[in-house]
C-alpha cells in the first residue's frame, strides 16, 4: 500500500459532447443525508438555515447557499452537499455521510430535455420544472435524483456502482436525439 | 395504473411495490392474546369494492403510501402518507 489515489465514478470517461449536449462530472464534495428526529423537523431546519444558510427544502425543491446546496431527497430526507455538516444538525437531525456513494453528472445543452425525455418518467420541461425544482424517480432503469441548476442544465444522480448505465443510457440517447436534427 | 403520491406526484405505478392490506398499521397489543394475532397475521378479507393498500414509493421519495382503490373498477381514489394515516 504505497500510495492511493481517489478515483470519480466516471473517472476518464467524462466530458461528453454530442450534438451540442455535453455530459460532464460535478464533484460536489461532502454528501451528507439529513432527516429529523420525531417532531423536530422544525428544530433541524431552523439548524440547517443558521449553520450553512440554507433553506429547508420542501418536496421537490432544492435550495442552494454559495456551494452549499440542500437537495429534497425523499421522504423526511435532505441531502446537504458541498459543506460538512455543522455539528448542531445532529441534536435534532439523523445524518448519514454519503460522500462517494453517488454518481453525480450533470446534462447541459439544448437537446437535454429530449434526453431526459427517453430516460425519466416525469415531465422534465422549464415550466413546470424550473430552477430549483428536483425530482426523486427513475432514471432509465435506476433509482436517481434529478435537479434542475441555475444555468438550466440538470444535475443527475444515481448510485455509485451504477456509474457505466447511466453513461450507457445517457450516450444512447443523446445520439438518438442528435440523430433527428 | 396510475398513483397519485403526496410528494412526488403523479407518477406511473411501476414506480411503487405492493405490500399488502393497510390492516398491517394496526398491529394489534404484544398481550392481545391468540386470536387477534392470529387475524392480523393470517386472515385477509377480499372487498368487492373499495380497499385500503401500502404501497411503496420505492422508485421515488421512498415513502410508505395508503392507496385507497376499488377493486371492481380500477380507480384509485386517494393516497396519503401512511405516516398520517396511522395517526
Amino acid at each position: 500500500m504505497d500510495r492511493l489515489f481517489a478515483k470519480t465514478p466516471c473517472a476518464g470517461q467524462l466530458p461528453l459532447s454530442i450534438g451540442g449536449m455535453t455530459v460532464s462530472e460535478v464533484e460536489l464534495g461532502p454528501m451528507t443525508a439529513l432527516s429529523p428526529r420525531k417532531g423536530q423537523g422544525a428544530a433541524l431546519a431552523g439548524a440547517l438555515g443558521a449553520a450553512h444558510g440554507l433553506d429547508w427544502p420542501g418536496a421537490g425543491r432544492a435550495t442552494a447557499a454559495g456551494d452549499a446546496r440542500a437537495i429534497w431527497f425523499g421522504h423526511d430526507s435532505v441531502l446537504l452537499t458541498g459543506a460538512a455538516p455543522d455539528a448542531a444538525l445532529a441534536g435534532p437531525g439523523v445524518l448519514v455521510d454519503q460522500s462517494d456513494a453517488w454518481t453525480v453528472v450533470r446534462l447541459d445543452g439544448t437537446g437535454a430535455e429530449a434526453v431526459l425525455a427517453r430516460l425519466v418518467p416525469v415531465d422534465l420541461r422549464a415550466p413546470g420544472f424550473g430552477t430549483g425544482a428536483t425530482a426523486r424517480c427513475r432514471i432509465g432503469h435506476m433509482a436517481g435524483s434529478v435537479t434542475r441548476l441555475e444555468t438550466g442544465g440538470f444535475l443527475l444522480m444515481v448510485f455509485r456502482s451504477m456509474a457505466q448505465t447511466l453513461l450507457h443510457d445517457l450516450k444512447s440517447a443523446m445520439e438518438a436525439v442528435a440523430a433527428r436534427g | 395504473m396510475r398513483i397519485t403520491c403526496p410528494h412526488c406526484g403523479d407518477r406511473d405505478s411501476r414506480e411503487f411495490s405492493y405490500k399488502g392490506h393497510a390492516l398491517a398499521l394496526e398491529r394489534p397489543a404484544p398481550d392481545a392474546g391468540a386470536e387477534a394475532w392470529d387475524d392480523y397475521v393470517h386472515l385477509r378479507e377480499n372487498p368487492a369494492g373499495e380497499t385500503r393498500d401500502l404501497w411503496h414509493h420505492h422508485f421515488g421519495c421512498g415513502a410508505w403510501l395508503v392507496v385507497t382503490r376499488n377493486t371492481l373498477t380500477h380507480d384509485v381514489l386517494g393516497c396519503e402518507l401512511a405516516s398520517e394515516a396511522r395517526r
